[in-house]
């Protein structure tokens, strides 16, 4: 709890707390050829992946995708068939749950009820010998931390759902574990309430630079709070990147449907060169595969209803609008291309913009270097 | 009042009155066989007669003061006592396991804990003294203890299945995480919340074994009879009003238990 010290003033720091703290306390994860089948069903098949030191590592993915389980066998409830799962250098696959020193969130929170607020948090320390005056200092300080100062001695049962969360997540952290994993910790809170615990979440695990994983199946809160997003599909996984890579350079048909609002064209590419309807499309680096029939990504914001010449920098189709629909902030616009494909054109609203009228012929523009183009035509 | 209803719907006292007096009947004769045991026990008569003629506590004394109703008093109690044990051990860490696991197993294995109660006890019995015969449990506290749990474990197993129907396992998982070894777990997190259950399990167990006559008939013999046993045996050589001296006390007794198990129940 040496971080949770600096959060509550210098003048709590010793000169003992100097010790390993911060990305130095916490280990990174690495896995290895995990597979678990239940039956028939693959929930892991041969997952891999590297979750560095303190890092904020989302599983993101549809639920049955194997994300839960994944965090499961971290945490050491599911034991799989096969593959390796190591913290910093130490295999732990074999290692009971009690004995991997790991903070866990559930989405129910799994308060103690039976217990007080202040003896929910001391669970882990009394596991530990702390002494009992140690133990209420530190009770006092995490409840600080999570904003819940003076709560103690209330019963869990008299506090709202976002006090239930702030408890788990201190009840989490308090015996400064090396690793914390959250499985959809927020999921059961409404809208705003979410929203603002997913800032406190992020600035809890910045303050303490503890290696997070964290499940969910909502892209935004995903988007919101990772250093980076592994995306799971079908027990497998299928990117991994940092959100805003994840989100601009999709390099499967899943993750780009599974992030964002996506449409896709067919384009045949020959001689390395890419084109849709017989129009030339560029890309900012050669293309991945050089299959005939590939599928142009394209995200309705990306796109931009242009009048005048394409700029240097810029791809341009034609299409013709079939409706635009006012959004307040936005303004969609369905456009046929090619006669069957449609597509949408989301674009700001501005009241001193009018738009095309349906029917009419419109060119689009989108920026060469948000050209994504994957083999095949996604229909697997 | 009772014939003038307050609403055109209203169903009135007086036409419901058949129901009352079907109601009283059925509780009439589920509990006036019971209560009739209480003034014999308090008869001056040497028969079982009723009603008693005059009053006096001559029975309860000659069970105070027989060394060998007081003897099978006591093994009634010590296999009470070691069946509630062991049978609250076993049928809670059954409730447990059958609750924790999801295997498509827990099903059978639900049906075969519950076994005992559907068997007839008679042939329950039987099966057991061809059981023990051959190692010697036969006429042992440590035998009757081991039947009798058997009988046990299906009612601990329901009340404690039914107390862990709210249980979150997650927590226990949230305490293993937190580096609280799995049978800690279970002592600190699960027990505490499931604990009236177990206990009112455990009640239930204790007169069940307490109340067992079928099986100590065929297993409990010698010094080793048990208090209804030898009722049973009492009854059938000689009419003698002890026996419902001995009935009041138990009755007594049950219904105390009853009730302290019914208060448990109603404060989880």
């Amino acid at each position: 709890m040496n971080d949770v010290t600096k959060t509550t003033g210098p003048a709590n720091a010793g000169p003992d707390e100097a010790g390993p703290q911060g990305r130095d306390h916490a280990l990174p994860i690495s896995v290895r050829s995990l597979t678990k089948t239940y039956g028939a069903f693959h929930a892991l098949n041969d997952v891999s992946i590297d979750i560095r030191n303190g890092e904020f590592m989302t599983l993101l993915g549809p639920s049955g995708s194997g994300k839960t389980t994944l965090l499961m066998v971290l945490a050491g409830f599911v034991r799989p068939d096969n593959g390796s799962v190591k913290f910093g250098e130490r295999e732990i696959l074999l290692l009971p749950p009690h004995k991997r020193d790991i903070g866990m969130v559930f989405q129910n929170y799994a308060l103690f009820p039976h217990m007080t607020v202040a003896d929910n948090l001391a669970y882990p320390l009394k596991l530990r010998r702390v002494g009992k005056a140690e133990i209420r200092e530190r009770v006092e300080r995490a409840l600080d931390l999570v904003q819940l100062g003076g709560l103690g001695d209330r019963g869990i049962e008299a506090l709202s759902g976002g006090q239930r969360q702030r408890v788990a997540l201190a009840r989490a952290v308090i015996f400064e574990p090396r690793i914390l994993l959250m499985d959809e910790p927020l999921s059961a809170l409404d809208k705003n309430l979410r929203e603002q615990m997913q800032f406190e979440v992020r600035a809890l695990h910045d303050r303490l630079g503890i290696t997070t994983v964290y499940v969910t199946h909502d892209q935004r809160e995903a988007l919101t709070m990772s250093d980076r997003i592994a995306v799971i599909n079908e027990g497998r996984i299928q990117q991994v990147d940092p959100p805003r890579k994840l989100y601009e350079r999709p390099e499967t048909f899943f993750v780009a449907s599974f992030i964002g609002e996506t449409y896709r064209l067919p384009v045949e590419v020959a001689d390395g060169k890419a084109s849709l309807f017989g129009q030339p499309v560029r890309t900012d680096s050669p293309l991945g595969s050089n299959a005939a029939r590939q599928t142009l990504i394209l995200r309705p914001e990306m796109l931009h209803i242009d009048e005048g010449a394409p700029e240097a920098d810029e791809n341009q189709m034609t299409g013709t609008l079939r409706q635009s629909v006012f959004q307040g902030d936005s303004i969609v616009s369905y456009i046929t291309i090619h006669g069957d494909h449609e597509i949408a054109v989301r674009s700001q609203h501005r009241s001193d913009r009018s738009l095309p009228e349906p029917g009419s012929e419109v060119r689009l523009s989108w920026l060469v270097q948000d050209t994504v183009i994957l083999p095949g035509d996604g229909r697997t | 009042m009772l014939n003038r209803p307050a609403t055109d719907t209203q169903v009135t006292h007086l036409q419901r009155l058949w129901l009352y007096v079907l109601c009283g009947l059925v509780i009439f004769f589920l509990i006036v066989p019971t209560l009739l045991v209480i003034p014999m026990s308090f008869s001056d008569s040497r028969y079982l007669d009723f009603p008693p003629e005059s009053w006096s506590l001559r029975w309860y004394r000659a069970y105070f003061n027989s060394p060998e109703w007081l003897q099978a008093t006591a093994v009634s109690f010590q296999v009470a006592f070691l069946t509630m044990l062991l049978a609250t051990a076993t049928g809670t860490l059954a409730a447990y396991g059958l609750h924790a696991t999801r295997a498509r197993s827990s099903r059978y294995m639900t049906v075969l804990l519950t076994l005992p109660m559907i068997i007839p006890v008679i042939l329950l019995a039987v099966g057991i003294f061809l059981t023990f015969a051959p190692v010697g449990l036969n006429s042992t506290i440590g035998g009757l203890m081991l039947a009798h749990t058997i009988l046990a474990i299906p009612l601990v197993m329901i009340t404690v299945t039914a107390g862990m129907q709210n249980f979150d396992i997650n927590q226990e998982m949230v305490a293993r995480s937190m580096g609280a070894s799995r049978p800690w777990a279970f002592l600190t997190v699960t027990l505490p919340q499931i604990r009236n259950s177990v206990m009112s399990g455990a009640l239930l167990a204790f007169i069940i074994s307490l109340d067992e006559v079928v099986i100590a008939l065929l297993i409990a013999g010698g010094d080793k009879a048990t208090l209804t046993r030898r009722m049973f045996l009492a009854l059938r050589d000689e009419i003698d009003p002890t026996i419902a001296a001995i009935s009041t006390l138990l009755i007594a007794f049950s219904v105390l238990m009853l009730t302290l198990s019914q208060i448990l129940q109603s404060r989880k």
